[in-house]
């Protein structure tokens, strides 16, 4: 991949091997480090489930969370992992309209979970809880509640500025189809630990 | 992204600050982990003093740590800095840094064959943010309270309450954010060192043409980007605990200060898994890469084939797999249902398997080889060495039954430093010795090389063999002074010895340094391949120039232990050498 960005009289002769996975290496870098990221949150979900095991007593979910509000906080994100699909799928046909249009909806989709879990929060903080405090319970749910959907969301906000970089990218013309893909791999990720998240916090 | 070699031709500040060269990172990693390592030695020689010889009054140390050595005795806060410290410093910034940031970057992409890292630019990213990690950690000691003191391990409640001990105020704090950097900066390094050596080898360097160095670099980083991250999320909690009254590690009742701490519900269990499913896999990022070392050099000085090269390859990956399963043969003392240590101890048991085999073949290399004994070449039997006694150490601590007696005792403390103190970093020293004509294009010393050698083996061996009996004696680890027991009365003579011999120790890598800086300014100029070497760095210059190769990439034949091939030439046959020169037989 690299050697063939290489200019000058010092054009190698060959691009060097892509094997054993016949994929270039910018691509096996975003997954490596998503499996990096997979681990970060492994580590703080096994940690809540830990803590929760030990804990004597959990609040009640139905007392805590609006679930129908949860679900659709769900049904957006995922929506946006089917839109970023498309865009996708557009910049490999090389369709630069469709791109710009779904990459922008799936900005949409982050955005409105990011104002979505913002209200939520803030409901819960006006009901008095907080990192150290939990009005319905033990104080560690509030702790486990708090920081984990804070890391997702922070990488729902990251998630939503790469793919603002990428469609700024396009919108002059520099933007590649790989560059989409890589940002599509790494917004699918985040969207599945929040499959995890609403399981573990809000189902069972 | 497309990196242009263009430094070639740039200012000072491209071409040797912030260079995008993999091998200026190299050596930029290497001469920090230096660094380091003589602060992280210093450190180890006040422990010694203060072992030695307790309560007393060094005055002009006084005037150096006015805080910690005030009037010239040792506070016991200062002591437990100085271990949390020198453990840190040393694993992390001095080991780590020196084989996966210094040989890593300077060997991956000259040994794949390519022109440099897949991403140049995260390279020299990961390498400045280190630089700030460093400064942070060695900051440390400056703050009120002094460096971070619950010991490297930074066990909770100790590292969590920050009214617990004076280096839990905010040295913990800043040692958490240096943490944190050094594990951003590994991070960028380690995908750039998986991804290199995936996919940017060169024509016909097929997975199994590739030097053993390679293999286990490659293992190494593996490790580190799969271990480090739930160390990050433990360290996010603990950052909670400390600043935002979390309780994620802190249970109910705890006691500090004349006051019950209003936390409840947490663990500082959860801390001790966290921290050892990244803490054991991190002593396997050390060891693997010096391993390859040993196993790069035993042919070289042999001149003759590394032994068992898939069985190694193959072990490689048995003990990649096998070190993350393993973490709770550090916890057996806490309290863990005998069912589970059972496995733990299983697990660890099977680990010896691969690595006695990997062992194995080192000795097997040099069976019937003729041996040449230079300076990296000593230093490469050396590692050999404490990788085998340093073993037979695991199998009693890997055990449950015997752990629970040797546990938190000296015998801990000499099994570790004769593993990742003793094999990394006689490795390091091989791995410096060997590719600094490479590196600098000039030969160190062998002279100064020698007496380096037989004043650091011998002694370094010494101090952590003593430690070992020490431990069994019942002394334990971490104690601020052992004059007050009276069963360990008996081992303040030994005591005396070891902290003489590690003045010798210390005093000998002083000649490291002076042959160092020496070579680098008047060695003998070095050929592209002074030792006759095969694999593919020393095919290209001594110092390679930027872009490593000319306008041709170089192109592999064979594998890289062609050693006294029968009617070849030369008794080393280079991995470039076409099917037309010598026959190719791997």
């Amino acid at each position: 991949m690299s050697q063939a960005h290489i200019v000058g009289p010092m054009a190698p002769a060959w691009g060097g091997g892509v094997s054993p996975f016949r994929i270039g290496w910018n691509k096996l870098m975003m997954w490596i480090f998503i499996i990096g990221d997979a681990l970060l949150f492994a580590g703080f979900l096994a940690g809540y489930g830990f803590l929760r095991l030990a804990s004597g007593s959990w609040p009640d979910r139905s007392q805590v969370f609006e679930l129908s509000f949860i679900a659709l906080m769900t049904f957006t994100l995922i929506t946006s992992s089917a839109t970023m699909a498309t865009a996708v799928g557009a910049s490999q046909r090389g369709e630069r309209k469709l791109v710009l249009v779904f990459l922008g909806l799936t900005i949409l989709g982050g955005l409105a979970f990011l104002a979505m879990q913002a209200y939520e929060w803030s409901g819960l903080i006006r009901a008095g809880a907080s990192l150290a405090s939990n009005p319905w319970g033990v104080p560690l749910f509030g702790a486990t509640f708090f920081m984990i959907t804070g890391f997702h969301g922070t990488h729902v906000l990251v998630g939503v500025l790469i793919l603002a970089i990428t469609a700024a990218r396009f919108q002059t013309g520099r933007g590649r189809p790989e560059g989409v893909e890589l940002a599509g791999l790494y917004w699918h990720f985040v969207d599945l630990v929040w499959v995890f998240i609403f399981t573990l916090f809000y189902l069972v | 992204m497309a990196e242009k070699l263009e430094t070639a031709h740039a200012g000072f500040l491209r071409r040797y600050v912030f260079s995008t060269d993999h091998k200026v990172i190299g050596i930029q990693y290497l001469l920090v982990s230096m660094g380091m390592a003589v602060v992280g030695g210093l450190l180890a020689v006040l422990i010694r003093l203060q072992l030695a010889w307790p309560g007393e009054k060094w005055p002009w140390l006084g005037k150096l740590f006015p805080d910690g050595m005030a009037g010239g005795v040792m506070k016991p806060e200062f002591y437990l800095s100085l271990v949390t410290m020198h453990g840190t410093l040393m694993i992390f910034f001095v080991v780590s840094l020196a084989l996966l940031g210094g040989f890593g970057n300077f060997l991956i992409p000259l040994q794949v064959g390519a022109r440099d890292m897949a991403f140049p630019f995260l390279n020299m990213l990961s390498f400045w943010t280190l630089v700030p990690g460093c400064l942070i950690m060695l900051g440390s000691f400056l703050v009120e309270g002094g460096a971070a003191a619950a010991g490297w391990t930074a066990y909770p409640p100790l590292s969590a309450v920050r009214s617990a001990i004076p280096g839990s105020q905010w040295g913990q704090t800043l040692w958490i954010v240096a943490m944190a950097l050094f594990i951003v900066s590994f991070t960028m390094g380690g995908l750039n060192y998986v991804t290199t050596i995936l996919d940017l080898r060169t024509r016909g360097m097929s997975l199994m043409r590739m030097p053993v160095t390679l293999w286990t670099l490659f293992f190494a980083s593996a490790l580190g980007l799969v271990a480090f991250p739930p160390l990050t999320a433990a360290a996010v909690m603990l950052l909670l605990d400390r600043h935002f009254g979390t309780s994620f590690f802190l249970p109910s009742g705890l006691f500090f200060g004349n006051q019950v701490l209003p936390n409840e519900g947490g663990t500082p269990l959860l801390w001790q898994h966290l921290f050892w499913f990244l803490g054991h896999p991190e002593v396997y990022v050390l060891i693997l890469p010096a391993l390859g070392i040993v196993l790069e050099i035993l042919p070289v000085f042999a001149r003759k084939p590394v032994f068992g090269y898939r069985l190694t390859v193959y072990s490689l990956v048995a003990i990649a797999f096998l070190s993350m399963i393993v973490w709770g043969h550090h916890m057996y003392v806490s309290g863990m249902s005998p069912y589970l240590g059972e496995f733990f101890a299983i697990g660890t048991m099977a680990i010896t398997i691969p690595s006695a085999v990997i062992g194995t073949n080192m000795i097997a290399t040099l069976w019937g080889g003729s041996l040449r004994f230079t300076t990296p070449m000593l230093f490469a039997l050396a590692a050999l060495v404490f990788f085998g006694t340093g073993g037979f150490g695991g199998i009693f601590l890997g055990n449950a039954a015997s752990d629970i007696y040797l546990h938190d005792s000296y015998f801990v403390v000499g099994h570790f430093h004769f593993m990742i103190g003793g094999v990394t970093l006689m490795a390091a020293f091989a791995g410096c010795y060997y590719w600094f004509p490479k590196m600098f294009g000039r030969m160190m010393s062998e002279r100064l090389g020698k007496l380096h050698f037989w004043l650091t083996f011998p002694t370094f061996y010494a101090i952590f063999l003593l430690m070992h009996y020490m431990g069994l004696a019942g002394m334990p680890r971490r104690y601020y002074a052992f004059d007050r027991f009276e069963f360990l009365e008996a081992l303040q003579a030994p005591q005396v010895w070891i902290t003489l011999i590690a003045f010798v120790l210390s005093a000998a890598q002083l000649l490291f340094l002076i042959n160092f800086l020496g070579s680098l300014l008047r060695g003998a100029v070095a050929g592209p391949n002074p030792w006759g070497a095969t694999t593919l760095e020393w095919a290209a210059p001594s110092p390679p120039p930027h872009g490593n190769w000319g306008d041709q990439l170089p192109e592999v034949h064979r594998w890289p232990y062609d050693y006294s091939v029968p009617g070849a030439p030369t008794d080393f046959t280079p991995q470039t050498a076409g099917p037309a020169e010598v026959p190719i037989t791997f």
